[in-house]
């Protein structure tokens, strides 16, 4: 398999994980805690492979997400629509942060993707959602690092098979 | 979004057509978001893909499964032994309420007979499986494995061996999408067994409280007692258990008494549920009747015929 097919196939290969693990269940305690993946991998993929992503991609990838999730159609475009704006813009500094600062700035990019869907939510009549609402950007935050290491690492991997 | 690859870039080189775009899509995520809440779309979307959902369900279910599975297998001997005494014990226990049941039933048929009354406590259920997946957390959703080719149809009521889960809100071909009596969303015409209150109980948006939220001050309602399905509305079947009232306290407002209830249906736990078949004839007040009263001017000649 030369390196593009193997590129390829990790990128869209993350993807798919994405949707399994957000569907995944957990025990009662740790559901609120379910970090939002789908945005930690485009978050990774549009600061190293920015090629690939574009606004247009991210409200595709919001599309499939809420077909899976079987919420709002559109909820969930909107929100990565907004959250890789502003990364893209912010690319060519988020790049070069120390890890402790990108997983900062990633926190912050998962709260306003919260406050955008408790806007949404609020809009279309919801309850209130409970405090609990708020830690799932913490444990994104906490996850990137990790989320990182293993991506870049298997890209790593992929480089040096080719060489 | 144009990405500047060279390193000469400047670092907010994005230019005001990078915003438009942000917001066509932004506008085009609202303008689907309304049509949805309008029509549900979402659902017939949902259906064309049914295909390619229904693995993926299947898929995010299976680590959690595998566990389970893997818990029993390395269950002990001990363990197992325990639950299977008490098993066997509700077991004589069912039986011997079963067996007067049975004696009930007949009574109860020759008092029908006698009353000439047609409808009956016959029940068709369905069999389904909980696909263990979370498509969000602070919405009380189930999937189930009994979709449309199974004949299952938005609005039926779902049940377990302890009392009312919730109802079908969404038909795919295989699978079904449950919504919990617990969702904050979902209200559920409840009566108290022992005074026969009728209330409304809502979800509150965690597993293991209803809302009552207009209990009013005079009404028979304590701590303790049992709440039943009260068939008003006509979604869900009459006379099953919902739960137990927990506490009583006044509403804000000082007008009314607000209680909560613990739901009987074991909500948190993944394993079978029961979908009621038939829809259940509406119990409500009849249709309007036509107006009586002064006949108007141009229903007058037809009242003469």
């Amino acid at each position: 398999m030369n390196r593009a097919r193997a590129n390829s196939l990790l990128f869209w290969g993350s993807l798919l994980m994405c949707y399994v693990l957000q569907l995944m269940p957990l025990p009662d305690v740790m559901l609120p805690l379910k970090p939002y993946w789908l945005a930690l991998v485009l978050v990774y993929w549009s600061l190293e492979a920015p090629e690939r992503i574009g606004l247009g991609f991210a409200f595709v990838l919001g599309l499939v997400g809420d077909a899976f999730a079987g919420e709002l159609l559109g909820e969930q475009a909107l929100r990565l629509c907004i959250l890789c704006f502003i990364l893209l813009r912010f690319r060519a500094r988020l790049r070069f942060f120390p890890m402790w600062q990108q997983a900062l700035a990633v926190f912050t990019l998962l709260l306003n993707d919260r406050i955008v869907l408790l806007m949404v939510r609020a809009i279309a009549g919801e309850a209130v959602p409970p405090a609990t609402y708020w830690l799932a950007p913490l444990t994104g935050a906490l996850a990137w690092p990790w989320v990182f290491l293993l991506l870049d690492d298997l890209r790593a991997r992929i480089r040096a098979r080719e060489t | 979004m144009a990405i500047a690859s060279n390193d000469s870039a400047p670092l907010f080189a994005t230019g005001a057509s990078s915003t438009l775009r942000l917001i066509g899509y932004l506008a085009l995520a609202i303008v689907l978001m309304v049509a949805d809440h309008r029509n549900a779309y979402l659902t017939r979307v949902r259906w064309a893909l049914s295909v390619a959902i229904e693995p993926v369900y299947r898929v995010a279910a299976m680590p959690a499964q595998i566990a389970r599975q893997a818990g029993l297998a390395m269950a002990d001997r001990e363990q197992l032994t325990e639950t299977n005494a008490k098993l066997s014990e509700q077991l004589l226990l069912a039986q011997a309420r079963l067996n007067r049941l049975a004696a009930l039933r007949e009574q109860n048929q020759r008092l029908q007979e006698l009353l000439d009354v047609q409808h009956s406590l016959g029940l068709g259920v369905q069999l389904a499986k909980i696909i263990d997946v979370d498509t969000d957390p602070f919405r009380h959703r189930l999937v189930v494995d009994a979709g449309a080719r199974q004949g299952i149809e938005v609005g039926q009521a779902v049940l377990d061996a302890h009392g009312v889960m919730g109802q079908v809100v969404e038909v795919l071909p295989n699978t079904a999408v449950v919504m919990l009596i617990t969702d904050p969303t979902h209200a559920l015409p409840v009566v108290v067994e022992r005074s026969g209150l009728r209330t409304i109980a809502r979800g509150s948006g965690t597993l293991d409280t209803l809302e009552l939220p207009n209990i009013p001050i005079s009404g028979d309602c304590k701590v303790g007692d049992r709440l039943l399905t009260s068939g008003l509305g006509g979604h869900f079947p009459a006379g099953f258990p919902v739960g137990e009232i927990r506490a009583i306290s006044n509403d804000a407002s000082g007008m009314f008494a607000a209680a909560q209830a613990t739901p009987d249906a074991a909500l948190d736990r993944a394993g079978e549920v029961l979908i009621v078949h038939e829809l259940p004839d509406a119990i409500g007040p009849p249709a309007p009747a036509p107006a009586s009263g002064p006949p108007t001017a141009d229903a007058a000649p037809d009242s003469r015929q």
